[in-house]
């Protein structure tokens, strides 16, 4: 049995073997290029990091805590987080009345077709 | 002779171990710890190994029937009964097999790491009779012929699942969480409870194959179907009466909550029993109905579960909202099959291959889904602290659970080569074919999938050392084990997927398709 053959899928295929090979092969151009680099250049030696003019913060104050990330897609989506969180009540009478609520919409669509 | 007897009596095996397993508990655990840990060892690869047994069996030879107090065990049908199977009947054909794995090396896995994991906690005993009162449960509801039994198991693996959501008290949030779980899955269990009472009623039998062969689409019928459809659909986190989902996963042991998600399944995996095997053709007129029903709640699944997850802090719940949004994948995929379930062009140029890919999708969620909440239980254990705001730097001091959460991570995002890219890719494909709508969906959700788990790497595992993380070492090898375990499958169906599609999952297809057979396996064609 060959464990590697490709996946079907009807319209298209797939071979994790054949894309691990094509890895191999961009890593392998990605490494010619960075042989190509600077040879004289050395870690530390004098240069800063450019953090938008800012000075580096001290070791540990870099980290930047999870609620500060994604901050532009929450913002953007506001509109629809204002009405989708405080659907998450976690009262559970909230919970049973959406159990119920689906369970009588699917009996009035069971009964109707 | 030993190895026939076993053999001949898998199914009833796979149930009675677990529970041996179980009941014996509290007085194995009177010895001592050495003993205690030996015997969970013991009990979960003796139920791992026979749930794979019988798996290979069924794959093997085709459907295995298996009948409660019959002197010959596979004969359904008792010679004075009326053409009515009167006892209790396991019926477990490939779909059910599929189930059965998952189950077992998913309860193999957890066991091994919760060995360590759980050590620090008092109450051991009644803390693995509830877990092997869970997996027996588990295995119960996805080996069943017989519609009351399926009933009794969905409320065994209930309560012991909402009394192991409750194990750790935690100054009653636990405890709430728990109550919360116990609530919804008893009026669940209520509705399915009076589904059968309306079956019972009108076809005076229990068992599915006789029910699917007998039932008229009935008013009644309908009703019953809303009845067991609703509810089941609540138990595997569907939106939109997903809300217990990440209150139980949060606060459950992480153990335990990878094992919660297999439980879940085991719901969907009744609601497609019920849809494709009970009702069936009987749905002709209305598979679109209840194809798009199953497709709509997947949709706002993916979505509303990795929008939710997207914000979340705490890191257990946020993984716990991504369960929600994949569990929309296989409602999707199957859904889509459903959809054109009457349309015999269309179920062969992509109904099949999308309910391959949500099958697909069912044990690889399993998987990577397990393998991160394990390695969310890991950090934990060491860090004691879930909040994502205050973690980080863990990838100097947990090197091996840092690779084991990369590897989770790039599998739930699809990303290539694990395995969840594989069964993504499949439903990708063909929905895009039923419709290019729902299937750009699903990439995007997949999208935000990997931005999600992005911020949960770089928020536990990157930036420098932290001097309140200063104790923090790798976690035991038990743990580490069990981590290892669903790791080798997520990379292993990843690099291979086609030995698992073409002998797990499309004999699983076949056989939910294939609802004469499922009849015709206990009445014998009539």
């Amino acid at each position: 049995m060959n464990l590697f053959q490709t996946l079907q899928t009807g319209a298209g295929a797939w071979n994790p073997l054949l894309w691990l090979v094509a890895l191999a092969v961009a890593l392998g151009v990605a490494l010619a290029i960075r042989s190509r680099g600077r040879k004289d250049f050395r870690e530390g030696a004098g240069r800063k990091p450019f953090i938008s003019g800012n000075e580096e913060p001290a070791n540990g104050g870099g980290h930047v805590p999870a609620s500060n990330l994604y901050w532009g897609f929450l913002e953007s989506l506001k509109s629809y987080y204002v009405r989708v969180v405080p659907l998450h009540t976690g009262v559970p009478t909230d919970y049973v009345a959406w159990l119920l609520g689906v369970m009588a919409l699917m009996l009035v669509v069971a009964l109707t077709v | 002779m030993m190895d026939t007897f076993v053999m001949r009596h898998l199914p009833a095996l796979l149930i009675a171990v677990p529970l041996f397993a179980a009941f014996l508990m509290p007085i194995v655990g009177n010895a001592g710890r050495v003993a205690r840990n030996a015997w969970v060892l013991l009990g979960a690869l003796a139920t791992s190994a026979v749930g794979l047994a019988l798996a290979w069996k069924v794959l093997a030879t085709g459907t295995v029937l298996y009948v409660f107090g019959a002197a010959a065990a596979h004969l359904p049908l008792p010679m004075d009964s009326g053409g009515i199977p009167i006892r209790i009947v396991f019926q477990v054909d490939a779909l059910s097999a599929l189930m059965v794995v998952i189950a077992s090396l998913s309860s193999l896995g957890i066991t091994i790491y919760s060995l360590a994991a759980e050590s620090r906690q008092s109450g051991l005993e009644t803390f693995y009779a509830m877990l092997f009162l869970l997996v027996a449960g588990v295995l119960g509801m996805v080996s069943t012929g017989d519609l009351f039994n399926f009933f009794v198991f969905l409320e065994i693996s209930s309560l012991a699942g909402a009394a192991l959501v409750a194990y750790r008290v935690d100054n009653g949030v636990a405890v709430e969480a728990g109550l919360k779980y116990a609530l919804l899955s008893t009026l669940g269990a209520l509705a399915v409870l009076t589904a059968i009472g309306i079956l019972v009623g009108q076809y005076d039998a229990l068992n599915l194959a006789t029910l699917a062969s007998r039932l008229q689409f009935t008013t009644l019928d309908k009703i019953a179907l809303v009845l067991l459809a609703v509810p089941l659909a609540m138990k595997c986190g569907a939106v939109p009466m997903h809300f217990w989902t990440p209150d139980a996963y949060t606060t459950a042991p992480s153990s335990v909550t990878a094992f919660l998600v297999v439980s879940s399944q085991a719901s969907l995996y009744g609601l497609f029993r019920i849809l494709f095997t009970l009702y069936g053709h009987l749905l002709q007129f209305s598979w679109a109905t209840f194809g798009w029903f199953l497709i709509v709640v997947g949709v706002l699944s993916m979505f509303v579960g990795v929008t939710m997850a997207i914000p979340q802090k705490d890191v257990k719940r946020l993984m716990a909202y991504h369960a929600v949004s994949q569990t929309g994948y296989m409602l999707l995929g199957v859904g889509v099959g459903l959809a054109v379930l009457g349309n015999a062009d269309a179920l062969a140029t992509y109904g099949r291959t999308a309910m391959a890919g949500g099958l697909f999708h069912i044990i690889n969620h399993a998987m990577y889904k397990g393998l991160l909440f394990l390695t969310a239980g890991a950090v934990f254990y060491r860090a004691g602290t879930r909040n994502l705001n205050k973690l980080g730097g863990l990838g100097h001091d947990m090197p091996w659970t840092m690779v084991f959460f990369m590897i989770g991570a790039l599998a739930i995002a699809g990303v290539p080569p694990f395995n969840g890219f594989a069964s993504k890719l499949l439903i990708y494909e063909s929905v895009f074919r039923f419709s290019p709508f729902l299937s750009i969906v699903a990439m995007i959700v997949s999208i935000l999938t990997l931005a999600s788990f992005v911020k949960v790497f770089h928020s536990m595992f990157l930036g420098p050392r932290r001097a309140e993380f200063a104790a923090v070492r790798e976690v035991p090898a038990p743990m580490l084990a069990g981590m290892a375990l669903l790791a080798v499958f997520v990379v292993a169906a990843g690099l291979a997927p086609r030995p698992f599609v073409d002998h797990l999952i499309q004999p699983a297809v076949d056989a939910l398709v294939d609802r004469a057979g499922y009849i015709a396996a206990i009445l014998g064609g009539s």
